[in-house]
């Protein structure tokens, strides 16, 4: 077991960098490259004011800092802030196309959890931050299926701050590889349609090669399922007015998506 | 272990030693008067379940039609009222049995008790003290959940936890729970909770604080805390009396690339937002029929938009343009339009090999095709080309109102 506070000088790991993200609870976090890191050009911005011991953090996230000269509250300190510097960096870095390439792997493996939400069918989730300033907010779990963010399960994961993955990173994502984003409907193998049909859902999700990508999606939402309430099989009049609702908003929507897409395939007919 | 045990060993002497080998939580701790269901609702994963006052058990009307469904009905039956098992029951071939069989009778016969008046009353404690847990989406803030199954029949699915707030169904975070059967708890249980405790319930409507301004400026920040006043119900009412009597608290996620939201003609673009919205007003439920169109345009052509008033068209869901309804209506729209499609047409349908470029590279395209709110590619052009110029560097705090944290140092 790495001690915490030397970790750098573990003989387990061979650099910061893997011994961080082999640390429990860092498993969210991507590698990232040391060629970006070591490009100062992306740490436009990144310095002294904004992390505390920058430039030994830097060393230390880079394996240059000679830390047997430091004592240990120095090295503590250096310690928290490479973390911080390396979530910061992490942050852009997960943006870039080798990281959003590194971060899709993360997420067909389903490194991040998978959607709690019944009707989602384990949708593996993508970690997004509700704000780009660093201590503001935790990371929260982004599902493409539902489109809607969830808290992780785990302490561990939801004391993460949200700004070291960003508010851009799963949108960037799916704009980079639409053919990833998970079609509205019922994973293929599954049973069909609905309440009180049988099978464990949970543990079920698996990757489905979803036809979103080179098709249309202004209708995706249309088989999406929902929750209907039921006593003793009767809906319940005011959830069934809102979830009515919702149906003519979601239909109005697509309506308006096709007239759009109508009208742009004109000029080229 | 087959056979019953001898007559010298008293059945509910066994069950305490196994309440004592297997749960180390038992609350009692006047072990003399454990029952056989003090034990199983304190067994790990077992804590969804309320206690089933014996009587309601001892009444046969409360079980007709469960006998049937039961093996060993009268063995399980004995088990769980405590009850001295007779002498000549020694066909069963092994407890263990009985107590699968014991396991299902109490879960049956917990899935009627809780739609009693008592058993609602044992059920709300729980359901207020948290035990069942809270919803895992961010915008419920914790709002506890309920425990709830799709199915009546056991052996059918697990069971769910539903969210007054949301309205929607999420597995239970913990895999203890995933071998608890949903029909221990049935589907009428939870709307009739919340038939029963109105107060519970969130309203199906929500008016966002920033009602006024229809600019995002307005709703940016994501601060978590809804404005108390909304909160707590003095002064809240809901003009539907049977229904939901808690403000609901209604953010709706936005998805943002760099702080413009993510618009619905992107590809990747919103297409659920609906699933969570409310109306501002209760009246604008009643502009749907009961087939879930509006009302007003079931007879007119639908003209591309009809949700007229509703919030998510004012500050959420119109393009940004101030294109709201008609999206080709002002003459700045179809300029942009018209630039669109010449953009489109330069750069092809390069965007299935997107993977391959610069996600700086792929805002530009994005933007030239009006993915990206229109009222805002000014600021995204001149952040991209900013951008453009150097790899993959990216400024990780600008915003919708150009806050420029970053750049300080």
């Amino acid at each position: 077991m790495d001690d915490i506070s030397t970790g750098s000088e573990s003989d387990y790991s061979n650099s910061w960098i893997a011994w961080f993200l082999s640390t429990k609870g860092n498993e969210y976090f991507a590698e990232v490259d040391e060629d970006y890191i070591l490009d100062r050009f992306n740490l436009t911005g990144l310095n002294g004011e904004v992390v505390q011991e920058y430039s030994r953090a830097l060393d230390l996230i880079t394996d240059s800092l000679d830390d047997e000269a430091l004592d240990d509250d120095v090295r503590e300190a250096v310690e928290t802030s490479a973390r911080f510097l390396y979530g910061l960096i992490h942050a852009r870095y997960i943006v870039t196309s080798r990281g959003l390439s590194k971060m899709l792997d993360k997420y067909r493996k389903a490194d991040f959890g998978r959607c709690p939400r019944v009707y989602c069918y384990s949708q593996p989730l993508l970690p997004v931050g509700l704000s780009d300033i660093p201590y503001q907010k935790a990371v929260k779990l982004y599902c493409p299926r539902c489109e809607d963010i969830y808290s992780p399960k785990s302490n561990r994961h939801g004391s993460i701050d949200g700004a070291y993955f960003g508010t851009t990173f799963p949108h960037m994502l799916f704009m980079v590889y639409p053919q990833m984003i998970p079609a509205k409907t019922q994973p293929v193998g599954e049973v069909s349609r609905g309440l009180g049909i049988a099978g464990s859902l949970t543990g079920a999700g698996r990757e489905q090669p979803s036809s979103v990508g080179t098709v249309s999606t202004a209708a995706a939402a249309v088989k999406a399922e929902r929750y209907e309430p039921r006593i003793f099989g009767f809906r319940v009049n005011e959830e069934a007015k809102l979830s009515r609702w919702r149906t003519a908003r979601r239909d109005t929507q697509i309506a308006r998506l096709e007239a759009l897409e109508k009208e742009q395939a004109q000029p080229n007919l | 272990m087959s056979g019953l045990p001898e007559r010298d060993l008293d059945p509910e002497e066994l069950e305490q030693e196994e309440a004592f080998d297997s749960s180390s939580q038992a609350s009692s701790t006047q072990t003399s008067t454990i029952t056989w269901i003090n034990w199983f609702t304190s067994l790990p994963g077992h804590d969804y379940f309320c206690e089933v006052h014996e009587d309601f058990i001892e009444d046969d009307f409360n079980l007709t039609g469960l006998q049937s469904m039961v093996p060993f009905w009268k063995e399980a039956l004995e088990m769980v009222l405590d009850v001295e098992p007779e002498e000549d029951s020694s066909k069963i071939p092994d407890v263990s049995i009985v107590e699968n069989s014991a396991e299902l009778l109490y879960g049956l016969v917990h899935q009627r008790f809780i739609l009693t008046k008592a058993g609602l009353q044992l059920m709300v404690d729980k359901y207020e003290q948290g035990h069942f847990g809270a919803c895992p989406r961010v915008f419920c803030h914790a709002t506890h959940v309920l425990p709830c199954g799709r199915a009546d029949m056991p052996g059918v699915d697990t069971v769910k936890l539903f969210c007054p707030n949301c309205g929607d169904i999420y597995a239970p975070p913990s895999s203890k729970y995933s071998g608890l059967d949903g029909a221990f708890f049935g589907t009428t249980f939870g709307p009739l909770f919340f038939q029963t405790y109105p107060e519970l319930l969130a309203a199906p409507f929500y008016a966002s604080p920033s009602t006024s301004s229809t600019q995002p400026s307005g709703e940016r920040g994501f601060s978590p805390s809804p404005s108390p006043s909304r909160i707590g119900g003095e002064t809240f009412v809901n003009p539907n009396p049977h229904g939901g009597q808690k403000a609901a608290l209604g953010r709706v996620y936005v998805p943002r690339i760099y702080g413009f939201k993510v618009s619905e003609r992107a590809r990747s673009g919103p297409r659920m937002k609906w699933l969570r919205e409310r109306p501002e007003r209760a009246e604008e439920l009643d502009l749907v029929d009961r087939l879930g169109r509006w009302k007003d345009q079931v007879e007119s052509a639908p003209d591309g938009m009809g949700g007229k008033g509703s919030r998510g068209d004012d500050d959420e869901m119109g393009g940004g343009g101030g294109g709201k309804g008609a999206l080709f209506d002002d003459e700045d729209e179809v300029e942009e339009d018209e630039e669109e499609e010449e953009e489109e047409e330069a750069t092809g349908q390069s965007n299935s090999a997107g993977g391959a470029q610069q996600p700086q590279a792929e805002i530009r395209q994005y933007m030239s095709r009006g993915h990206i709110e229109a009222d805002e590619m000014l600021v995204v052009g001149l952040d991209a080309k900013a951008l453009g110029m150097r790899g993959q560097a990216r400024r990780t705090g600008r915003d919708v109102e150009g806050e420029d944290d970053e750049r300080s140092g």
